[in-house]
């Protein structure tokens, strides 16, 4: 991977962010994977556990689970604990609007190489306008 | 308003846009407008029914905080509108532990959701009554496992709606035509041939939970051909709720069963094949199984149990009791729980010692705070999506027939 890599999304919505990538390698589900009100990952086994999601740019490949994101989304926003921005190659509806409800950019249909070339901690520029997302070397 | 991207809107639709039926509609309009520029979809579909999930325990102060602001908007559902289940127990009172801030919670939340016109249902399968859509009907419901349900079972057309995108749904009558509102989103994208015997609604959840993870994906529809039997409703409700749970999966076919399978047999045909054998639900269920034999807890459903499912269960208690070392919660609706209260079976489960909870699905409840008071951690379930929901929480999921979690409240034992 070079210094600044781009990755491209199919599907896009929000402001331009930047922030710090939170990678999660299995589906996510604001129910099964968070403390929703300490803000962190903690189902047991998770590789993010423990982790706090405030600020931070979740990069992942799905989803799984019900409708809870559309609510938990704007739960943990109004605790000022809420993601910065929702990466995803796979989505379902409910993220999307739950994203928009809270207003968080949110991207879908990411370029699957992500997964395989880079690391929670990085710095990322978010830009749905572009569909398009930074990682800064 | 000039519509975004391609989509058509009607006259009415633009009279929204343009803030003809007030501000507050016009606001909830533009963001059904950003899911369908975000999806693809070039046009709105009406819809009949909204099912919506809002409770407090998942919507928190911020879920409130938005209510009020289209309260003060004076906004209305246009539509029939009801909600699931709550987040505060009716009964059994003694063995949850409910903060006086989630007890208030839950009743505001209430309260504002009457104000918007919200009919208080407290039920999440809700297609086994009282409101059960038709086929081809556009409807949309928040509940995963009843929207999978709906659309595979008895084909109707509706997407897996989050309480706010439900709410704006019920406000505006109408919801962005993507998805499963389309005919092309319904075809089956893969055709698994399921071998393996199916004879509880534990085995059809773990079908479930096999496929969702294979396949999973929100546009992902599995073609069923089961060699062995038919489901009864029951069982497609636990199928349903899995494959949403596991794979946030939203549309099924089973050949010969599902109202719309016939139709896509051919495709389903020529599809990649997937199979499904008895060790494949076999591993699912012994990768829960403990090492420690010894039952505190059983949880039966969600999904909610039918007046069927209840009766069944009384029936294998067969004059016995719940073992005094354990707990047994029955998640149930109003509606089954009126019908099991009108033929006795509630009164049968209450003497075996059953805690029925009508209205209340028990892992909506504050059960974290309850696992440490009651020093609960092994919870023995029927169900495959409580057992993918609970470990977030500490709890040490098992899942199980039904009739080895009858036979272990009893002993106190797994067998």
């Amino acid at each position: 991977m070079t210094v600044n890599t781009v990755y491209r999304a199919t599907q896009a919505w929000g402001p331009c962010v930047e922030g710090t990538a939170l990678v999660a390698l299995t589906l996510f589900s604001p129910r099964y994977d968070l403390d929703r009100y300490g803000a962190t990952f903690a189902r047991p086994g998770h590789s993010c556990f423990g982790e706090s999601i405030a600020e931070r740019i979740l990069v992942c490949p799905g989803v799984q689970g019900g409708v809870a994101g559309g609510w938990a989304f704007l739960m943990m926003k109004a605790r000022s604990a809420g993601f910065a921005a929702l990466v995803f190659a796979d989505v379902n509806p409910v993220m999307v609007q739950g994203a928009i409800v809270a207003e968080i950019p949110i991207l879908a249909g990411i370029d699957r190489r992500i997964f395989e070339e880079i690391a929670s901690g990085m710095k990322l520029l978010v830009d749905p306008a572009d569909r398009s997302v930074v990682v800064f070397g | 308003m000039r519509a975004q991207n391609a989509i058509r809107l009607t006259r009415e639709e633009q009279a929204i846009g343009r803030g003809e039926r007030g501000l507050g509609t016009k606001l909830v309009f533009e963001q059904q407008l950003a899911v369908a520029e975000f999806f693809g979809a070039d046009r709105f579909v009406p819809i009949t029914h909204v099912h919506l999930s809002a409770d407090y325990e998942v919507m928190g102060e911020g879920g409130g905080a938005w209510l009020e602001r289209w309260l003060e908007h004076g906004l209305q559902v246009s539509v029939p509108t009801t909600r699931g289940t709550q987040c505060i127990p009716r009964g059994a009172g003694e063995r949850f532990c409910t903060s006086p801030q989630m007890a208030s919670g839950e009743q505001e939340t209430r309260a504002r959701l009457q104000r918007l016109g919200v009919t208080l249902l407290d039920t999440g399968s809700v297609f086994q009554g009282p409101l059960v859509p038709l086929f081809g009907e556009h409807i949309a419901w928040g509940d995963s496992g009843a929207v999978t349900y709906a659309n595979g079972a008895l084909g109707a057309r509706s997407n897996v709606e989050s309480g706010p995108a439900a709410l704006a749904a019920a406000i505006t009558g109408r919801t962005p035509a993507y998805g499963f509102h389309l005919d092309a989103s319904r075809a089956p994208t893969l055709n698994v041939h399921v071998t393996a015997e199916l004879q509880d609604v534990a085995d059809w959840g773990a079908l479930g939970a096999v496929v969702g993870r294979r396949a999973s994906g929100y546009f992902s529809v599995p073609f069923f051909e089961i060699d062995e039997g038919a489901p009864s409703s029951d069982d497609m409700k636990h199928l349903a709720a899995a494959l949403a749970s596991y794979g946030s999966i939203a549309m099924f076919h089973i050949a010969g069963v599902t109202p719309e399978a016939e139709r896509y047999r051919e495709i389903a045909l020529s599809i990649e094949q997937s199979e499904i054998i008895e060790a494949d639900l076999v591993g699912f269920l012994e990768a829960t199984a403990p090492a420690e034999r010894a039952v505190e807890l059983v949880v039966l459903g969600p999904p909610e149990l039918s007046l069927r499912e209840m009766e069944a269960v009384a029936r294998l208690f067969a004059g016995r009791r719940v073992n005094e070392e354990v707990t047994v919660f029955a998640n149930t609706s109003l509606v089954q729980h009126a019908a099991a209260h009108a033929t006795g079976t509630l009164l049968t489960l209450r003497d075996a010692g059953v805690l029925v909870l009508a209205g209340t699905n028990w892992y909506n409840s504050e059960i974290a705070a309850s696992r440490e008071h009651f020093a609960w951690r092994r919870l023995l379930t029927n169900s495959a999506k409580l057992a993918n929901a609970v470990h977030v929480l500490g709890y040490e999921p098992v899942l199980a027939p039904t009739h080895v979690c009858v036979e272990a409240a009893v002993s106190g034992r797994l067998p």
